[in-house]
């Protein structure tokens, strides 16, 4: 479709798509926000287990509770070292009695399959790679439910988020839709056969259905503003093998309760001995925009902590970032310093999300 | 799309418009396209030194930082104060938004860049349009 391509853990993708398109960062993100807009996200992986054991299985290495899922929903979590860090972010689905779905991240795919293996011999459960079996796309966006409607037999309206369902979809029989996404926005992603001819076909339906709703294609560009906007982690910024559960501040995911999973020990006594560092939000006050990697100073000038993720926020239209810092620098309020190309520009620690969607009346 | 004769070129895609002594400086069409929706630009202050070839400034998109290459050497008499309120307007007239006006320190500098028709070739070549 003429989009600006990068290279991104072997994939092939779309930064963002041409005007001509209705494409352009902003223009994409604001869609989202605004009205609907799809992704290509099939760079992401699947892994299945299923078995008489697959829910302890899933237990043993996802950090939440996923004994709290009916079939057909869904949960966030994480898989975890034992220091209790990183693996990857996850997205863990009950499609059935004793079937999990795992959806991880494009650059951990192989890594996270065998971790997810070696972490589950001892569980009476097969565990599947199906990554490079579906094309998964995102309708994302206000409109989105209306979108989908139209091209599936399945009652989309009964769909609660983070709940999936199946469905004839553009004549595909069975096909698997979750109420979930990257944007802090209502929306769905769609997992279809993978080969080319079903890919190109069923997308090229989503923008004609769309059209109605001014559907946008959009690229990784905007999928990282909004996730941004939204304080989604993304792996290797907030998240990542150095960062443990307690410092990116996912707590809320993470079921201590639970007697027993991979990081269990380590995050007890991580929490115990108290937490040096936190994730907190900044929005720029000087001129300037704070992007990944940036050191942030206090108002003195000296480094105390650095940028996770930042960048223009085109709905927002301001300018904010992610940032670790000491936790006596975390509150509210607090003003800091980016140092942008040698220049300490002013910044203040702001709550998040610094965005959340409309709740529908 | 034919680019303006009425001003020189450089490699970093930058145009520059001679007036006598004076010079406008901006960038191209080809430029804007290629950095998406610009955000923020930073000039130097009137006053300051360019010195053909070196960085005088930043223009940054929602993704990237990207540097400013000056295509002579001068003192800035004059900085588009609209751009610190409205960078887009780069992305829809890269020809007609200014950046930053010179005294030219040495005209014989500009016989160095390109005309606009080699400056075409020249984005052809690279994969633009």
């Amino acid at each position: 479709m003429g989009a600006k391509m990068v290279e991104f853990n072997g994939w092939d993708m779309p930064v963002e798509y041409p005007a001509s398109v209705g494409g352009g960062i902003i223009n994409e993100h604001m869609a989202v926000r605004t009205g609907v807009g799809i992704f290509d996200v099939s760079h992401m992986g699947d892994i299945r287990l299923a078995g008489p054991q697959a829910l302890a299985a899933v237990q043993h290495i996802s950090m939440n509770d996923a004994s709290r899922l009916a079939i057909g929903q869904a949960q966030y979590s994480a898989l975890l070292y034992p220091l209790g860090t990183f693996v990857d972010d996850v997205i863990v689905h009950r499609l059935g009695e004793e079937e999990y779905l795992l959806v991880i991240n494009a650059g951990t795919r192989e890594k996270d399959f065998n971790w997810v293996r070696d972490n589950t011999r001892q569980f009476d459960c097969a565990v599947e790679n199906l990554s490079d079996d579906f094309t998964q796309i995102a309708i994302q966006g206000p409109k989105a439910v209306h979108l989908l409607q139209k091209l599936t037999d399945a009652d989309l309206g009964a769909i609660k988020f983070y709940w999936i369902t199946r469905g004839k979809l553009c004549g595909l029989p069975n096909t698997l839709m979750g109420r979930t996404g990257y944007t802090a926005e209502d929306g769905f992603e769609i997992y279809i056969p993978a080969d080319e001819t079903t890919s190109a076909t069923v997308w090229y339906e989503i923008l004609t259905a769309g059209k109605e709703f001014g559907v946008v294609p959009c690229g990784l560009g905007a999928r990282n503003t909004l996730r941004l906007e939204g304080k989604l982690p993304l792996y290797g910024h907030e998240i990542s093998d150095t960062i443990n559960v307690w410092e990116a501040g996912l707590d809320r995911f993470c079921k201590m309760e639970k007697p027993e999973f991979v990081g269990h020990a380590a995050l007890e006594k991580a929490k115990a001995a108290g937490v040096k560092r936190t994730l907190v939000g900044l929005e720029m006050t000087g001129r300037g925009i704070a992007r990944d990697g940036y050191k942030v100073q206090d108002e003195s000038g000296c480094e105390i902590g650095y940028v996770t993720s930042g960048s223009p926020a085109p709905f927002l239209k301001k300018n904010i970032a992610l940032a670790y810092v000491p936790i006596e620098f975390a509150a509210q309020g607090t003003a800091l310093k980016v140092d942008i190309r040698g220049q300490g520009v002013g910044a203040v620690v702001v709550p998040t999300p610094f965005y959340k969607r409309p709740k529908k009346v | 799309m034919a680019y303006p004769t009425d001003r020189k070129y450089t490699k970093e895609h930058e145009w520059i418009q001679v007036n006598g002594n004076s010079a406008t400086i901006g960038i191209t069409d080809y430029a804007q396209q290629s950095l998406g929706d610009i955000v923020f630009v930073e000039t130097p202050k009137v006053g300051a030194e360019l010195t053909q070839g070196k960085t005088f400034g930043t223009v940054e998109s929602v993704k990237a930082v990207s540097d400013l290459f000056a295509p002579a050497s001068g003192t800035v008499s004059e900085v588009n104060a609209d751009l610190a309120t409205s960078p887009e307007k780069v992305n829809s007239d890269a020809h007609g938004s200014w950046m930053v006006k010179i005294t030219l320190k040495d005209p014989k500098e500009l016989n160095a860049l390109l005309s606009a028709a080699d400056y075409e070739k020249f984005v052809a070549e690279e994969g633009g349009h």
